[in-house]
């Protein structure tokens, strides 16, 4: 496309003035300027931020129910190409909004989210909607219960909408494990969205929804925010609450945003995060206004560069995009640092044991029982259990029930599992001790930008190696964003990473906003 | 060849707790099938277990009267197996870290005789973990079905040394357990219920080796006495192996208790590979020492150290005491009783022979009954004072059984106060002499019993109010004039 060329451009127009005035952002003044037509402008409803809805619905410009009715038509026109959902009840998001305009004309209104659509992924449950994990196993189940961040979603007025596609149970990088469908990536269909939250991320870049929620394992969301030219966050491990989220593996797995810019992020994130007495592992920390400590935090800050996260196998436009937002942020004044996270070489390996040997056991009550699918040929209970589980499960979620349950075996658990928990400490301790010198760290989130669909598919480990910048992260149990940073030359989306600290989510927040506000990235749509 | 069977018990009881261990249903039993249910339980998608503190505290507090060390860090893993009764495919439970540590049950094996203590031992415990119960199948000859009310209702496993070495010591060290914990409320007990259930390893060896020998599990145990018999038959059947020059294999056994015969479930070959590992959904828990205190605060006295205090203080004989002791609201009751009256003997007497018959006899319990600690103690109180004889006593006790009134209304209002009028003894006594001349003859010959028949007479002219001693004084003096 015709993106890669406008870089110099960016960069000089955009690092100096950025501090002197916030907005508008020079660079959209500047593009607007020199190359009116290039981009789709994105005036169509369907493209504005949830902020920008928000403040249509509060000065009543648009209702809930028109803004819904936008959404579900821009659904029907282009879903058969993204496929990004696995369904959806037009009746009932139809429902939430109208009940969304009728608060709001009783003076009721409940804040930013009140009558903004949000997209949620295939394994968080909702009341009365499917709840499938994108497996043959629950193609026909439906949830009777709200998970926590359905139900806070609802609190805050927004309009539950849409089970979007992932890799089965969320084990994949590409959304091609999904039982049902492969979800494309929206600017190249060719592609994959990344995974496991591709549904959830070809979504909102499509315009089917204004922010969603996606789980982030080992990068599930910010891999394909990044592939996709979104925001995505995982929040701190503990953050927000995982009821009502399938497990896949209990010691990973967040529920997290995405969104077309930071500030929604922030925003949605403020509607879902807290503790939960549904969930032990919720921790008990007070909430801020994420959306107003975006504005109060301004640095400069020190950000740490890791080099092991630089190394063979990062594809050079990815790798130099990256390094000219290193660049941005030493212009506008942050102290850039390199910090060394030794033990990350070791990441993927403890990943996949971690990971494998709590989601053999979290996907054991798939037994088609109580719920769920049951071989219709089984001749007995252990017969019922095989059959069931060998037709219901994909052979992605096989390979990692079989490698789980290897590792936990008894003979097998202390050179694995146990050893695997001592890494797994190491990569914390590397994190943490890089922050006593550096507000944040900053990376490539994936080494490459999105690939055919069909490509790495034969090759798991090559899969696996998709979420080698962000796997440390959930093992450490921190924050982490992915922001758009670039295109490639051939117009694909590039993210960058930035990592944080514990439950710091506001500071990271307004780390990748200044970073969003000097450039224009997320302002471009895919044309569809 | 003699032998010597040596016995661990793994005794699994419910922990009496509002709801469930991890989900917020109530725990409960006899409801309608698979009412006691939420998506927790069910182990619907997505769903999370927290922590019932409740289940904790009991646990903590049964591991403190039982003499335990109480672990600093309460921890949990998962026990990974397939079974439809286990709605997860796995069971939270505690492996290596197990709550309670050590401590021991004081038993008391049978005695010589009925009316004598007998030898008190100390069985020392491995451990005793908290864990979730599993739901209930039931069988049919096409398909079978479950109820998962009982699923996940919290459930301690207490795991003894194989420090048992007969069916008579596992049967008081089961009885002394069960008491011991209907004492601290922990559970109720009822195995008729499930509420405690019963795995015993059994091994045997010659006689003085200290060598354990292979040991076979013997599975449900469904009963007190079917732990003895089982046990029992298990020992017989492995002594008889051995002597048809057999060897023992280490396999898990089923007893059916109607039959009186085992057959075997699975040998060690196929024992399951649990794959436990901490359970990532649950925190570990620390338990302080100001905890602990809190806890150890309100538990009640051992049901053999009170035993031990009745006899000395109270002065009580054994086969009172046993009985008292057995059920702590009886013993709390007597205290009650003797603390009013002054007398423990007279109202241990009362509690134990005549308000227990009547309240079984009426289908009461203790906490029914009309007659409070109160009521015994006027009754002693009448009776030692000479107000009452015994058996106008007994009449007193019937009716204030009957209906509450106090005793000493009773005995008011009905004019039941026995006669220590002398005057009116005397004539009674001339009366008495005069209409039996022969015993007053045979008495006057030596034999002493022949008064008996002068003292009926009296009572039965005083409609039993007179006063047997002052009867028996006032005609002896007579007699003998």
């Amino acid at each position: 496309m015709l993106i890669n060329f406008q870089f110099p451009i960016l960069k000089q127009g955009t690092n100096r003035l950025a501090h002197r005035s916030r907005w508008p952002p020079c660079s959209l003044w500047l593009f607007d300027l020199l190359l009116p037509n290039i981009f789709p402008v994105s005036s169509e409803l369907y493209f504005q931020t949830a902020a920008e809805l928000g403040e249509m619905l509060a000065t009543k410009k648009i209702s809930a129910v028109e803004l819904a009715q936008t959404i579900i038509e821009r659904t029907k026109a282009i879903d058969g190409r993204v496929r990004a959902f696995n369904s959806f009840d037009e009746s009932d998001a139809l429902a939430q909004a109208s009940a969304s305009d009728a608060r709001r004309a009783a003076g009721q209104a409940r804040g930013p989210l009140d009558g903004i659509p949000v997209g949620l992924k295939d394994v968080i449950s909702v009341a009365g909607q499917p709840l499938t994990a994108s497996s043959k196993m629950l193609a026909q189940f439906v949830s009777p219960y709200d998970a926590t961040v359905a139900r806070k979603l609802r609190e805050a007025g927004a309009v539950c909408w849409g089970r979007l596609n992932l890799d089965e149970f969320a084990m994949g990088s590409s959304t091609e494990n999904s039982a049902f469908h492969v979800t494309s990536n929206p600017w190249d269909l060719a592609r994959v969205p990344g995974g496991s939250s591709g549904g959830s991320a070809a979504a909102v870049a499509a315009g089917e929804a204004v922010v969603s929620l996606g789980s982030d394992t080992g990068g599930s969301i910010r891999q394909p925010a990044a592939l996709c030219n979104l925001a995505g966050l995982k929040p701190t491990y503990g953050l927000v609450s995982r009821y009502g989220l399938i497990a896949f593996a209990s010691s990973l797995d967040q529920i997290g945003p995405f969104g077309r810019t930071v500030e929604d992020v922030a925003i949605t994130l403020g509607a879902i995060a807290g503790h939960d007495e549904r969930d032990s592992t919720s921790f008990r920390t007070g909430i801020p206004d994420y959306r107003a400590e975006l504005k109060k935090r301004r640095g400069p800050w020190k950000l740490g560069i890791p080099r092991e996260y630089f190394g063979t196998g990062l594809d050079p436009e990815v790798g130099a995009a990256v390094q000219r937002a290193i660049d941005h942020y030493q212009k506008a004044g942050c102290a850039i640092k390199e910090v060394s996270l030794p033990h990350t070489e070791y990441g993927v390996a403890a990943y996949y044991i971690i990971a494998t040997a709590e989601a053999s056991s979290n996907l054991a009550r798939y037994d088609g029982i109580r719920y769920g699918h049951r071989s219709k040929t089984a001749t007995d209970i252990l017969d019922l259990y095989f059959k069931s589980r060998a037709e219901g499960f994909g052979p992605e979620v096989k390979r990692r029930i079989i490698l789980g349950t290897y590792v936990l075996s008894s003979g097998y658990y202390d050179a694995y599992y146990l050893r695997a928990q001592k890494v797994r400490t190491l990569i914390r301790q590397d994190f943490l001790k890089a922050y006593q010198e550096v507000d944040a760290i900053l990376t490539p989130t994936s080494p490459t930008p999105a690939f055919r669909k069909g490509e790495k598919s034969a090759d798991p480990l090559a899969m696996y190696l998709s979420d080698i910048y962000t796997i440390t992260v959930n093992l450490a149990g921190l924050p982490g964003i992915s922001i758009p940073c670039g295109f490639t030359g051939n117009g694909l989306p590039i993210g960058l990473q930035l990592i944080g600290q514990p439950y710091l989510e506001a500071d990271l927040l307004a780390i990748a906003r200044a970073y969003e506000q000097a450039h224009d990235w997320h302002t471009r749509h895919p044309k569809l | 060849m003699p032998y010597e069977a040596v016995i661990g018990l793994e005794v699994h009881v419910q922990i009496k707790t509002c709801s469930k261990m991890f989900a917020r249903v109530a725990a409960g039993y006899g409801q309608p099938e698979n009412t006691l249910t939420d998506p927790v339980v069910l182990a619907l998608p997505g769903v999370l277990p927290v922590m019932n503190k409740e289940a904790i505290d009991k646990v903590i507090q049964a591991g403190l009267m039982l003499g335990c060390t109480i672990a600093p860090v309460c921890k949990w893993d998962r026990k990974n197996y397939f079974y439809p009764d286990s709605p997860k495919n796995y069971q939270i439970s505690q492996y290596d870290q197990p709550i309670c540590l050590g401590g021991f049950v004081e038993i008391e094996l049978p005695g010589p005789s009925r009316n004598v203590m007998g030898e008190h031992k100390k069985i020392p415990l491995t451990r005793i973990h908290l864990e979730e119960d599993v739901g209930k199948l039931s069988h049919g000859v096409h398909d079978s079905l479950i109820d998962y009310n009982r699923a996940g209702t919290p459930l301690m496993e207490i795991v003894s040394e194989p420090a048992l070495h007969g069916a008579d010591e596992a049967f008081a060290y089961l009885t002394a357990l069960k008491t011991v914990m209907i004492y601290g409320g922990i559970s109720d007990c009822d195995m008729e219920k499930g509420q405690l259930r019963c795995d015993a390893n059994v091994s045997i060896r010659p006689a003085g080796s200290t060598k354990l020998g292979t040991k076979v599990e013997l599975k449900n145990l469904n009963s007190i006495s079917f732990v003895r018999d089982g046990i029992d038959h298990e020992i017989k059947r492995q002594i008889a192996v051995i002597e048809g020059g057999g060897t023992i294999v280490q396999e898990t056994r089923d007893y059916d208790g109607q039959t009186g015969a085992s057959q075997s479930l699975r040998s060690k070959e196929m024992a399951h590979d649990y794959r436990y590992f901490p359970d990532p959904d649950l925190m570990p828990v620390k338990v302080d020492e100001d905890w602990k205190a809190r806890l150890r605060a309100p538990l009640p006295e051992l049901p053999f150290d009170k035993q031990r205090r009745f006899m000395e203080k109270y002065r009580l004989p054994y086969t009172i005491t046993a009985v008292l002791v057995r059920d702590r609201e009886l013993s709390d009751y007597f205290e009650a009783a003797a603390r009013l009256c002054d007398k423990p003997q007279a109202a241990g007497n009362w509690i134990t022979n005549d308000l227990l018959r009547d309240l079984a006899s009426s289908r009461q319990s203790l906490a029914d009954s009309r007659v409070r600690p109160a009521h015994i103690a006027g009754l002693v109180k009448l009776v030692e004072g000479g107000a009452i004889s015994s058996n106008i006593a007994k009449e007193v006790f019937v009716e204030m059984f009957a209906t509450g009134e106090m005793p000493e209304a009773l005995v008011e209002r009905k004019g039941l106060k026995q006669s220590t009028d002398t005057n009116e003894l005397e004539e009674w006594a001339d009366a008495a002499m005069a209409a039996n001349p022969k015993s007053v003859a045979d008495f006057k010959a030596g034999n002493d019993k022949a008064i008996n028949a002068m003292k009926g007479f009296m009572m039965k002219q005083s409609k039993g109010k007179a006063n047997p001693r002052l009867v028996d004084e006032i005609l002896r003096r007579k007699l003998a004039g």
